[in-house]
C-alpha cells in the first residue's frame, strides 16, 4: 500500500468551504450517479421497455393470426397493444423498490446520510431523479408498445393511429399509470426498507389483493375493487373510459397519485425520524 | 472538536449508551476504547446524526451534524467497512458522494491514490476484500478533506501492512491539526496509535485519560511464586508491605516486591520455591480490569488508579 501524504493545505477555521450549503441540486446529481452507476438498474430499465413491447407484440400478433375466425365487436386495437404494461409494471415496481431498499441492504444509506444528513432532501432528490427516469421509461414503453402493436395489426385487422378516438388518452394514461406504480413501489420501500418485504407487499397489493377481494359478496366487491391499483390500470386501458366497476381513467389515476403521495408523506416522516 | 454531553441511547429496555460525556480535541489521536457491544459504534452513529439520542447531545465543532453546511468538508467518517453497493465501482461510489457536496472528480482520484485503490477503482466493490472495503471507507471519509474524522475499528480486516499504514495515517492527520477519533476494542492497538483514550464499558464512561498516564498505570510488575509452603511466605511478604493474591492453581501473585527480594526472603525463611517468575501486566490486562469492573468510576484520572487497586483485592 502506498503512503501518500494528505493534501491538507489549511485545516480548521482557515479551510475554505464552498459558499452557501449543499442543495437539492447537488443531491440530485448524486442520486443520478447512483442510479446510472449500477448495471442492474440500467438492465431493469431496459427490461421494462423491452418486455412491455414484447408482450404487447405477442398479444397483437396472436390476435392478428386468428383475425378471420373471431368476432371483433368492441375491439380496441390501442388497449390490445398496451397489454405488456401489466408485466412492465412489475419490473418498474421492483426497480422502484430496489432504488430505496438497496441503500439499506448495502449500507449505502449510512454513507448517503453522512454526506447529506438533512433527510427530507435525500428523499426528495431520490424521488425526483427516479421519478424523472420512470416517467421517461414509462412513456417510451407505452408509445413504442402502441406503435409496434399497430404495425403488427395488418389488414384485414383493424388498427389504430394516434388520432384514433381515445388512443392518445389510453397511451398517455398508461404511461402515467406505469410511472405512478414505480413511485408507489419506491414509497413502499422507504417505509419497509427491506427488499424482500417491500417486493412482496408490492406484488401483494398489485396482484393478490384483487383476487382476495373476489371473496367478498358482489355488491360490496364492486365498490371496493375499484380502489385497487390494478383495477385503475384496467380502466385506463378501456376505450370508452367507462368500465362498469371502476373509476374513469383520469379519476383513477388521481386516486393512484393520491395513494402514492400519501404513502410518500408517511414514509418521509418515518424516514426523517428513524435511526438509519 | 467533538463533544458529547449526557449522550444516551436506549434500544428497548437496553441502555446502549448511558449519559456519556467526553471531549475529543484537535491535534491528537483520541482512541475510543471499550469491549465489543459497549456502545462505541452507537455513539459514533449519534455523532454522525444516523441514530437519534434519547437524551443528551453530540456536537461537532459546536454544531449538530445535520446543521453543517457542507458535511463532508467538515466531518469525515468510516463507520462500517463495505457499506457500499456491490454493483457499484469504487470510483462511482466516491463520485456520487463527492457530487452531493460539490467535490470535484480530481479529488476522487486523489483519495483513491491516497488509500492505494487507484488500480481497482473501476472494479465493482462487491469483489473487494474487507481490507479494500476499509480503505474505500477511509477514502470516502477523506473526500472533503475534513477537519474532524471518525473511524470505527479502521484496522479490522487489514493485513499487517495495512494496519501499519492506518496507524501512520491517523497520526499524520492529527499532526496536521485535525480532530481524529478512532474506536477499537484493542488496547494494544490504541497504545500504538492514540495520544489519548476515552474508555467506556456498558455504555458508560469509565475514564478519559492520556495514553502516557494509562501506560504508567498499566505497566505494573508482579511476580508469580509457587511453593509447597506458601502460607508463611505470604504472611512474611505482606508483613513487608507487598500485596499478594492466591491464584486458582495455588500459586501466589505478588506485587510490590521484585523477584530478587522475594527469593532472598524465601531463603531467609528456608521456604522451598518451585517457581519465581517476574510478570509484566500488559496494558491489555489493565484495560480488561477497567472495563470488567465497569461501574461507577468516571471522569477523573484518579479513577484509573482506583479501579486498578479495586481489582487487586
Amino acid at each position: 500500500m502506498s503512503m501518500t501524504t494528505t493534501s491538507a493545505a489549511a485545516i480548521g477555521p482557515l479551510k475554505q468551504l464552498p459558499p452557501g450549503r449543499y442543495s437539492i441540486r447537488d443531491q440530485m446529481r448524486s442520486e443520478w450517479t447512483k442510479l446510472i452507476s449500477v448495471r442492474s438498474t440500467i438492465w431493469t430499465l431496459g427490461l421494462t421497455i423491452v418486455i412491455g413491447i414484447g408482450v404487447s407484440a405477442i398479444a397483437t400478433a396472436e390476435t392478428r393470426s386468428h383475425w378471420a375466425s373471431t368476432q371483433h365487436g368492441g375491439f380496441d386495437p390501442t388497449s390490445l397493444s398496451l397489454t405488456g404494461v401489466f408485466i412492465s409494471q412489475l419490473i418498474i415496481g421492483v426497480l422502484g423498490v430496489m432504488v430505496m431498499s438497496a441503500e439499506y441492504g448495502t449500507g449505502t444509506i449510512r454513507a448517503t446520510l453522512s454526506a447529506t444528513p438533512r433527510r427530507p432532501g435525500v428523499l426528495v432528490a431520490k424521488v425526483a431523479v427516479f421519478g424523472f427516469v420512470a416517467l421517461v421509461v414509462s412513456m417510451v414503453t407505452a408509445f413504442l408498445s402502441f406503435f409496434v402493436g399497430q404495425a403488427l395489426l395488418t389488414a384485414p385487422a383493424v388498427h389504430a393511429t394516434l388520432s384514433s378516438p381515445n388512443a392518445l388518452r389510453e397511451i398517455v394514461g398508461t404511461g402515467i399509470y406505469l410511472f405512478l406504480i414505480g413511485l408507489f413501489a419506491l414509497s413502499l420501500a422507504t417505509l419497509i426498507r427491506h427488499t424482500a418485504g417491500a417486493i412482496s407487499t408490492f406484488v401483494g397489493i398489485l396482484l393478490v389483493l384483487p383476487t382476495v377481494l373476489q371473496a367478498l359478496p358482489n355488491s360490496l366487491q364492486h365498490d371496493i375493487v375499484k380502489f385497487t391499483p390494478s383495477r385503475i390500470g384496467i380502466a385506463v386501458l378501456s376505450r370508452s373510459g367507462q368500465h362498469p366497476y371502476a373509476f374513469s381513467p383520469w379519476v383513477g389515476l388521481a386516486v393512484l397519485a393520491g395513494y402514492t403521495a400519501g404513502l410518500l408523506i408517511i414514509a418521509g416522516v418515518k424516514f426523517t425520524k428513524r435511526d438509519a | 472538536m467533538i463533544e458529547a454531553t449526557g449522550l444516551t441511547k436506549r434500544y428497548g429496555d437496553k441502555l446502549a449508551v448511558d449519559q456519556l460525556c467526553f471531549e475529543v480535541r484537535p491535534g491528537v489521536v483520541t482512541g475510543f476504547l471499550g469491549p465489543n457491544g459497549s456502545g462505541k459504534s452507537t455513539t459514533m452513529r449519534m455523532i454522525m446524526g444516523l441514530d437519534l439520542p434519547n437524551a443528551g447531545d453530540a456536537t461537532v465543532n459546536g454544531r449538530h451534524f445535520h446543521d453543517l453546511a457542507w458535511p463532508m468538508h467538515e466531518v469525515g467518517a468510516l463507520l462500517e467497512a463495505k457499506a457500499i453497493h456491490p454493483g457499484r465501482s469504487a470510483r462511482n461510489h466516491l463520485l456520487m458522494l463527492a457530487e452531493s457536496n460539490r467535490i470535484g472528480r480530481r479529488r476522487v482520484d486523489e483519495v483513491l491514490e491516497l488509500v492505494g485503490l487507484s488500480e481497482v477503482a473501476n472494479r465493482r466493490a462487491g469483489k473487494f476484500s474487507l481490507g479494500m472495503g476499509q480503505r474505500l471507507g477511509i477514502a470516502a471519509a477523506m473526500l472533503g478533506d475534513p477537519e474532524v474524522l471518525l473511524f470505527d475499528e479502521p484496522v479490522n480486516g487489514l493485513d499487517p501492512d495495512g494496519i501499519r499504514w492506518v496507524r501512520t495515517f491517523l497520526k499524520s492527520l492529527a499532526k496536521e491539526g485535525r480532530t481524529v477519533f478512532v474506536s477499537s476494542h484493542l488496547m494494544s492497538e490504541m497504545a500504538l496509535t492514540a495520544d489519548e483514550v476515552v474508555i467506556i464499558g456498558k455504555g458508560r464512561l469509565i475514564v478519559q485519560v492520556s495514553i502516557d498516564e494509562l501506560l504508567a498505570q498499566g505497566s505494573r510488575q508482579s511476580v508469580r511464586v509457587s511453593s509447597p509452603d506458601i502460607g508463611p511466605l505470604r504472611s512474611a511478604l505482606e508483613a513487608e508491605g507487598a500485596a499478594t493474591s492466591v491464584e486458582d492453581d495455588g500459586s501466589l501473585t505478588v506485587r510490590g516486591k521484585d523477584h530478587k527480594e522475594i527469593g532472598e526472603l524465601a531463603a531467609r525463611l528456608s521456604v522451598v520455591l518451585y517457581e519465581l517468575t517476574p510478570q509484566t501486566e500488559s496494558l491489555e490486562e489493565a484495560f480488561m480490569e477497567l472495563t470488567e469492573s465497569s461501574i461507577e468510576y468516571r471522569g477523573t484520572n484518579a479513577a484509573v488508579a482506583n479501579a486498578l487497586k479495586e481489582t487487586e483485592q
